[in-house]
C-alpha cells in the first residue's frame, strides 16, 4: 500500500474516528485503526465491537492496499506534523510496519494483520429516512440528560428512538429516562421511518453521532434494523449495534391530569436554583418549592453550612404546594427550555411533576419529586 | 496537644480506688491499702487516652450469667465460625480472637461457647460510649468498645486532672454498667494506644514520649500501626528491623527511601504523632455478611441469603436515616480467597429492593461453580437518609410496597410480612 494525503484532511477524518477506539484494550486489534487506500480513495475505519466509524477520504493512491495501525498512537503523529504538509502512507505487506513520512519526518508503526480486524456485519436495513442535522442534534440534545448510567437497568442506558403519535400526526420520537426525569421529543416522522421498530440507541452512539455534526445545514442518513442503526454524515458512516431490551412503558409515567400550573420566565427561575443549591455541599441535595398564589419561594437547608432562600413572582393561582426536587435534576431540565417561559404542572409532593416550554416545541420533560 | 501551665499542676500520683492524692513514693494508697495506684512524673500533662473494654463480648456474657464467670468463655458462631471473643481464661489456653471455631475448641474444649448476641453488644457500647460523652465532646470511637478521648482543657470542668477523670470513670463503668475497662493515657493517639495494651484487663497505664522512646526501641517495627508482612519485609532489607533502627536513622534518609510513609515511621518511631480526636466520624459503610455452615455453590441459595442481608443493611440505613451511592458485594471462597464488588449507582438508596437488585448482578457474575463459605452486602459513600433518591417513576410501587412492609413490621414485628424470596413455604407434612 502507498498512499498520499493531505495532513489537515487525513487529522480530521482521524479525529472522528479514534475517538471510538477504547484506551485500554484487552484485544490488541481493537486499538487499531484500520486503513485501506483504494480508487483514489483513503477509507479508515475504528470499532469497539459495538460501535464502528468509517470515514473515507480523496487520496491519492500509488499503490491499492489495507493494513492496521494503533489508532492514538497514528492520531497523536499525525497531529503533531506540521500543518499543511502532505503524508505518506506505505506498508508494504511482507513486513509488518507502516511508515508516515511527512517533510523530513518519519515514523514507522507496527501493524496488525487487516484480515484480525472486526466487522461489525451490520446485515439488512430494514428502514431509511433521512433528517435535518439540526434535528437530530435538537433530538440528542435534548434528551441525552436524562438517559441512565445504571448498568442494572441496561435498557435505559439509551434513548428509545421509535415512531409515536397518531395516524394524521405521526412523529418520530426520542424518550430517554433514569426514573427520576424522563425527557421526550417529537419530530414529524420522516418518509421512510413508518413502522419502524422501537430501538434503544447505546449513550456512547448518541454521544458520537452529536460529536459528529459539524454542519447543521447538512442531511443524516438514518438506517436500521432490529439490531443495528447506521447513521451516515457526508463521507462519515457510523454503525452501532442497539440496546438489545425492552423500554419501559413511559407513557404512565407522563402525568396527564396534573392540574397546578406555575408559569415562570426560565432564566429567572434557572439563575434562582442555581444560586440557592450553592449552600448545598453536593449537588444533588433537595430543593424546596413553596408556591402560593404568585409566589414561589425556593430554598435550600444544609445542615453542614446553613441556608439560601429566595422568592420570584410567578404565575400561580392553585392551592398552596410544597414540594422538592434534586436540584441538580431541576437544572438539567431547566437548561433544556428553548424558549423564555417555561410551564410546571404539578400535582403533589409526591407525584412527578411535568415541565415543557410555554409554546410546547414538541418537547416535554417529567421531574420525579424528593420528598422534603 | 499543647498543655497550658494550669493543666501541669496536681498531683504525681493518685489511688485508682479512692482517688487520694499520694506521695509519688508510696507503695499502697495511705488511705485505704489498695495497691493500685497511678504515678507518672508528668501526670497532669497527659491528656489523651484510650479506652478499649477487656474481652468485651465476652465479659458481657460473664455478666449476665453468673454460671461461667469462672470458666473459659468463647463467643463465636457455630462450627464454621471465627472467634468473636475470648475471654481472659480462655486466652490462657492460646484461644484468641478470628482464630477459627474448630481451632479454638481444640485448644480449649471444655470452653463454654457463646453465640454472638450483637444487639447487646451494641446496647453495652452505646451505654460506654455516652459514659465517656459525658466527659468530652473529643470522644473518637473505633469500634464499638473502644475509643479515643481528648482531655485536654478538661481539668477545670472536672475539678480534677485527666487521669482521675478516666480513673473515676473506669470504676464508675464497673459499677453501673458492669464491665472492665482498660485505660492508656498518654500524648497522643499512638502512645494511647500502646498504653491501654500494657496493663490490661482492668489497667492503667501511662506513658510519655520520653517512656515511648525507651519502650519502642526493643520492639519489631512491625509493632507500629500499619506495618504489615510486607512493610515489614521491605524495611527490614533495608536494615531496618526493631524500632530502634528508625530511632537512629536520618528523618530525610527515611523519606527518601520510603517517601511519607518514611516521615511517619520516623515520627512514630520517637512516638511523635499529631493526629487529632476527630468527634463522631460516624460510620462510613454500613453491610451485613454471614458464613455458611456447608459451603455453598448454588446461585439460588445464594441470593435468597442475598436478600435477607439486604434487608438487614437496609433496615439500618432506614433506623439511622441514612442512604448511600455504592454498593459492595463480599464473597470469600472455600478456600479464604475474598472477592469484593462494587458498583456505584446515581442517586442515594436506602431500599432493601435495590440493594438486593445491584449486589445479585454482581453475584450472578461471580457464580462459576465455586464454593463460597461467606458472603456479604454493604452500602458506603453514606448520604443523610432524605437525599434518597429511591422514588423511581417507572417503579413507583416497588418503594411504595417496601414502604408499607416497614410500616407493618413496625407495628406487628418483622415476621408479620416477608418478601417472596423469602418465603420457605408452608410447613409440609411428611410422607
Amino acid at each position: 500500500m502507498k498512499v498520499t494525503v493531505e495532513r489537515a484532511q487525513l487529522l480530521k477524518s482521524l479525529s472522528h474516528v479514534h475517538r471510538v477506539v477504547e484506551r485500554r484494550n484487552t484485544i490488541p486489534i481493537l486499538g487499531n485503526v484500520l486503513i485501506r487506500a483504494e480508487n483514489a480513495r483513503l477509507s479508515l475505519k475504528a470499532t469497539d465491537l459495538d460501535l464502528e466509524v468509517t470515514e473515507t477520504l480523496a487520496a491519492e493512491v500509488g499503490t491499492a492496499g489495507s493494513t492496521t495501525v494503533p489508532a492514538h498512537m497514528f492520531y497523536d503523529i499525525v497531529r503533531k506534523l506540521p500543518d499543511g504538509s502532505q503524508i505518506v502512507l506505505e506498508a508494504d505487506g511482507d513486513r509488518s510496519v507502516m511508515a508516515i513520512r511527512a517533510g523530513r519526518s518519519r515514523f514507522t508503526l507496527q501493524t496488525l494483520p487487516e484480515n484480525d480486524f472486526p466487522d461489525l456485519a451490520a446485515g439488512e436495513m430494514t428502514h431509511s429516512f433521512a433528517l435535518p442535522a439540526s434535528d437530530v442534534k435538537r433530538l440528542i440534545d435534548r434528551t441525552q440528560f436524562a438517559i441512565s448510567t445504571e448498568e442494572t437497568r441496561y435498557y435505559l442506558n439509551g434513548i428509545y428512538l421509535h415512531a409515536a403519535g397518531t395516524a394524521t400526526a405521526a412523529t418520530l420520537r426520542a424518550v430517554a429516562t433514569d426514573g427520576h426525569r424522563l425527557a421526550q421529543i417529537d419530530l414529524k416522522l420522516p418518509k421512510g421511518a413508518d413502522g419502524m421498530p422501537g430501538v434503544i440507541v447505546p449513550r456512547k452512539t448518541v454521544g458520537e453521532v452529536q460529536r459528529l455534526i459539524e454542519d447543521l445545514e447538512a442531511e443524516i442518513t438514518i438506517e436500521l434494523s432490529q439490531g443495528k442503526i447506521r447513521f451516515t454524515l457526508g463521507n462519515v458512516v457510523l454503525t452501532s449495534k442497539l440496546i438489545d431490551g425492552t423500554f419501559p412503558d413511559y407513557g404512565r409515567v407522563i402525568p396527564q391530569n396534573n392540574d397546578k400550573e406555575l408559569v415562570i420566565d426560565k432564566k429567572d427561575f434557572e439563575n434562582a436554583v442555581d444560586r440557592v443549591s450553592t449552600i448545598s455541599s453536593e449537588r444533588g441535595r433537595a430543593v424546596k418549592l413553596a408556591l402560593s398564589a404568585g409566589k414561589l419561594v425556593l430554598s435550600v437547608t444544609n445542615p453542614d453550612s446553613g441556608s439560601a432562600t429566595e422568592e420570584l413572582e410567578v404565575e400561580y393561582a392553585s392551592d398552596a404546594l410544597d414540594i422538592g426536587f434534586n436540584s441538580r435534576y431541576l437544572l438539567d431540565i431547566a437548561a433544556q427550555i428553548e424558549g423564555e417561559v417555561a410551564v410546571l404542572r404539578l400535582a403533589d409532593p409526591g407525584s412527578p411533576t411535568l415541565v415543557q416550554d410555554k409554546d410546547a416545541k414538541g418537547a416535554l420533560y417529567v421531574l420525579m419529586p424528593m420528598r422534603v | 496537644m499543647s498543655s497550658s501551665p494550669a493543666e501541669l499542676s496536681g498531683p504525681r500520683c493518685f489511688c485508682r480506688d479512692c482517688l487520694v492524692d499520694l506521695d509519688a513514693r508510696v507503695k499502697r494508697c495511705t488511705s485505704c491499702g489498695s495497691p493500685r495506684l497511678v504515678r507518672h512524673h508528668a501526670l497532669p500533662s497527659l491528656t489523651l487516652a484510650h479506652i478499649d473494654c477487656d474481652a468485651f463480648y465476652a465479659t458481657v456474657e460473664k455478666r449476665d450469667n453468673p454460671d461461667i464467670v469462672d470458666r473459659p468463655v468463647i463467643i463465636g458462631g457455630g462450627k464454621r465460625g471465627v472467634v468473636s471473643a475470648a475471654c481472659y481464661i480462655a486466652r490462657t489456653y492460646g484461644v484468641r480472637s478470628a482464630m477459627p471455631m474448630f481451632k479454638a475448641l481444640d485448644l480449649c474444649p471444655d470452653a463454654v461457647v457463646v453465640r454472638p448476641d450483637m444487639a447487646k453488644y451494641v446496647r453495652v457500647g452505646r451505654e460506654v460510649r455516652h459514659a465517656m460523652q459525658a466527659l468530652t465532646p473529643l470522644v473518637e470511637p473505633l469500634s464499638i468498645d473502644e475509643a479515643f478521648l481528648d482531655l485536654s482543657g478538661t481539668q477545670r470542668v472536672h475539678g480534677m486532672i485527666p487521669a482521675k477523670v478516666l480513673a473515676k470513670f473506669a470504676a464508675d463503668i464497673e459499677r453501673t454498667v458492669g464491665i472492665t475497662v482498660s485505660v492508656g493515657l498518654s500524648v497522643n493517639k499512638f502512645l494511647a494506644k500502646i498504653a491501654s495494651d500494657l496493663d490490661k484487663p482492668r489497667g492503667f497505664a501511662t506513658l510519655d514520649q520520653e517512656d515511648a522512646v525507651a519502650m519502642l526501641a526493643d520492639r519489631p517495627v512491625s509493632f507500629i500501626y500499619g506495618v504489615g508482612p510486607a512493610t515489614a519485609e521491605k524495611l527490614s532489607q533495608r536494615g531496618f528491623r526493631k524500632i530502634s533502627d528508625l530511632q537512629r536513622a536520618d528523618e530525610t534518609d527515611l523519606m527518601k527511601q520510603f517517601g511519607g510513609e518514611g516521615r511517619r515511621l520516623w515520627r512514630l518511631a520517637r512516638g511523635i504523632d499529631d493526629r487529632l480526636v476527630v468527634a463522631d466520624r460516624g460510620a462510613k459503610t454500613i453491610s451485613n455478611e454471614t458464613t455458611f455452615n456447608e459451603d455453598i455453590r448454588d446461585y439460588a441459595t445464594l441470593e435468597k441469603i442475598l436478600w435477607r442481608l439486604s434487608e438487614k443493611v437496609s433496615s439500618r440505613l432506614k433506623s439511622s436515616e441514612l442512604s448511600g451511592t455504592t454498593v459492595t458485594l463480599k464473597l470469600k471462597t472455600a478456600d479464604f480467597r475474598q472477592r469484593t464488588r462494587s458498583q456505584s449507582i446515581q442517586s442515594p438508596t436506602q431500599m432493601a429492593a435495590r440493594i438486593f437488585d445491584i449486589s445479585r448482578e454482581m453475584l450472578a457474575k461471580e457464580i462459576d461453580g465455586t464454593a463460597f463459605r461467606l458472603i456479604g452486602t454493604g452500602v458506603s459513600a453514606l448520604k443523610p437518609g432524605n437525599e434518597a433518591g429511591d422514588d423511581n417513576m417507572l417503579d413507583r410501587r416497588s418503594s411504595h410496597a417496601e414502604r408499607a412492609m416497614d410500616d407493618l413490621r413496625k407495628k406487628f414485628g418483622s415476621a408479620a410480612v416477608i418478601r417472596g424470596i423469602a418465603y420457605d413455604g408452608p410447613e409440609k407434612p411428611r410422607t
